[in-house]
């Protein structure tokens, strides 16, 4: 695809999700409003790991940990400030920090990406059970209560940046939420398409090769998996917004697999195939959780094996291919047109 | 009695694996705008030499100095950024990315966006892939990925180039196309050239150096070292004889 087709199809994709961004409200009953708002929440943290897994080649099994981190980061934070603005940065900046320790250690200790998928999932598991045992009122930072397997109810929600008294009504957590996501895939695709995001992608491509061009893959490696982790800390944080609360659930290992077929099925390798991937999942067992007639898991895992078997690449790549495909067989179509009329012509 | 400092000087390198010594007390000298030739026989210890020059093994003993500098142990990185660059022996290129992505990557670490943008232009003409620029190389045939690879080389302007049989399946056509490049690359920069195919030594080849099992074995002119009885023995013999 040339780029300037490319860069307009991005505008164009841009466009259209703020008009849907702004007409929702409009369109949909609250309570959908705020059903789809979860799932743009989550779409936050299918995009962190549709980044790093897609575009930086690393696996983890465990993005949910710094999804959690901003989360409970977001709810103490907001609970001690009182004050939405602050506690969302420090959402973003605390699970930043860790993984950039643990990203260090992993990466700087050539630790291949097998182990790192272990690594990042034990650490989740780790935090599910730390965070389960602090039900104590000995566990708390400032004025928060860690809470323990209780969670924290009563989170402060979203208020107007700077001014806590006007706190966010449904509508404008949409705004927020919806939009956080737009942006975050903005910044994404600057990110791909600066410098550091090409040699991002050719240090997953060839590691050995990247090196030998004078490319250092640690340190690049290290930074995929920090923006990565910052965004997933956003995504922890609007969940909790989300439902005023957090509790260790967020940790769990359910849903660590759920992101990965969320992107399985949207397609590795893009920014949008992950969003939708979670978009589609989301609603789907949202709709089966209403029936109670099937089991959701049950119906997950055979999702995820269909398309593993029959849409490997997933929905997005396998979409483009296909009109790829079109798009080349139409102007051969045009000149077979051309040579039969001059054939009839001819005649 | 000020002897100038020669490009690249090895000093006793030595690299073992368990019992097996693939590099045996190797001293090696290669002045500045120098094209070397390395032959020798398979597991001579030719591509080992070549993977402790670019950092990518770490040499059991002894010392490597680009321009008087240590660099034996760097991270390849390092070493790439002080001025070598590397074909390997088995192509390594970013295969899911356009011929051009390749060469801008190899570019962009030097230069402003407007350099590199000229650079690439220049290095695609060279490497004759101008027309499948927009190509991804893992769809391209394996001739045309080595030069896609010496392509990354180039438009890095390294000081000295390593090629590691950089001429292996590439048409006879591709082949000479590969030796212009290679005496064209030698008006300005070092090159080492490690290869198996005599007829394509000989229309590079100024000095050659023979290893044998981890050793230099001898150092001479290409027409010496096509005489020499020892090398006909080790290396050259069947090949003459058939």
């Amino acid at each position: 695809m040339p780029a300037v087709v490319r860069g307009a199809l991005n505008l164009a994709a841009l466009a259209l999700a703020v008009i849907v961004l702004v007409a929702l409200p409009d369109l949909v009953e609250v309570f959908d409003l705020m059903q789809i708002t979860l799932f743009a929440a989550m779409g936050v943290l299918a995009l962190s790991l549709g980044f790093i897994w897609g575009f930086g080649g690393i696996l983890s099994f465990g993005q949910t940990a710094f999804f959690g981190i901003g989360g409970y980061t977001y709810a103490v934070a907001a609970i001690n400030l009182g004050d939405s603005t602050g506690a969302i940065a420090l959402a973003i900046c605390v699970p930043a920090i860790v993984a950039g320790m643990i990203g260090y250690f992993a990466f700087y200790g050539r630790i291949s990406d097998v182990y790192l998928g272990v690594i990042t999932l034990t650490v989740t598991l780790i935090l599910f059970d730390a965070v389960n045992s602090t039900a104590g009122d000995e566990y708390r930072i400032g004025k928060a209560a860690l809470g323990g397997f209780n969670g924290m109810p009563s989170v402060p929600t979203f208020n107007l940046p700077g001014d806590p008294s006007t706190v966010l009504d449904p509508t404008q957590g949409w705004y927020a939420t919806g939009g956080a996501l737009i942006v975050v895939y903005g910044l994404l695709r600057l990110i791909l398409g600066s410098r550091f995001g090409r040699i991002a992608v050719a240090v997953r491509e060839n590691e050995v090769r990247a090196s030998l061009l004078g490319y250092d893959p640690r340190i690049i490696r290290l930074a995929v998996f920090v923006i990565g982790g910052a965004i997933a800390g956003l995504g922890g944080a609007l969940y909790t917004n989300w439902g005023a609360f957090v509790s260790p659930t967020i940790f769990s290992l359910s849903l660590s697999a759920e992101i990965i077929i969320w992107i399985t099925v949207g397609g590795l390798g893009t920014l949008i195939g992950p969003v939708i991937g979670c978009f589609l999942i989301q609603y789907l067992t949202s709709q089966i959780g209403s029936q109670q007639t099937f089991n959701s898991n049950l119906i997950l895992g055979a999702i995820l094996i269909a398309f593993v078997l029959l849409l490997p690449k997933g929905l997005i790549p396998t979409l483009r291919d296909l009109v790829m495909k079109a798009a080349r067989a139409l102007p051969r179509r045009g000149t077979a047109i051309e040579a039969s009329e001059k054939l009839v012509g001819a005649k | 009695m000020a002897e100038p400092v020669p490009l690249l000087r090895t000093k006793n390198l030595t690299m073992r694996f368990g019992g097996v010594v693939a590099s045996n007390n190797v001293d090696f000298t290669l002045g500045e705008v120098e094209l070397r030739c390395l032959i020798g026989p398979n597991g001579a210890g030719k591509s080992t030499f070549f993977k402790m020059l670019t950092g990518q093994l770490v040499p059991s003993s002894g010392t490597i100095a680009f321009r008087g500098r240590p660099i034996a142990g760097a991270a390849s990185h390092e070493i790439a950024r002080l001025g070598i660059g590397i074909k390997t022996q088995v192509p390594n290129v970013f295969n899911g990315l356009p011929v051009r992505e390749n060469i801008w990557l190899a570019a962009r670490r030097r230069n402003t966006p407007t350099q590199t943008k000229r650079l690439v232009d220049e290095v695609l003409h060279k490497i004759r892939l101008t027309e499948r620029a927009n190509e991804l190389v893992g769809y391209l045939s394996h001739g045309q990925r080595q030069w896609v690879e010496i392509g990354t080389v180039l438009a890095g302007e390294p000081e000295l180039i390593l090629l590691d049989e950089p001429a292996a399946g590439m048409t006879d056509e591709e082949t000479v196309r590969t030796a212009e490049i290679i005496r064209e690359i030698n008006t300005t920069r070092a090159l080492i050239v490690v290869e198996h195919d005599m007829q394509f030594i000989k229309m590079i080849a100024k000095t050659v150096t023979v290893f044998h099992q981890g050793q230099i074995l001898m150092e001479d002119t290409i027409d010496v070292v096509m005489r020499d009885q020892r090398v006909r023995d080790v290396y050259l013999g069947k090949r003459i004889a058939a």
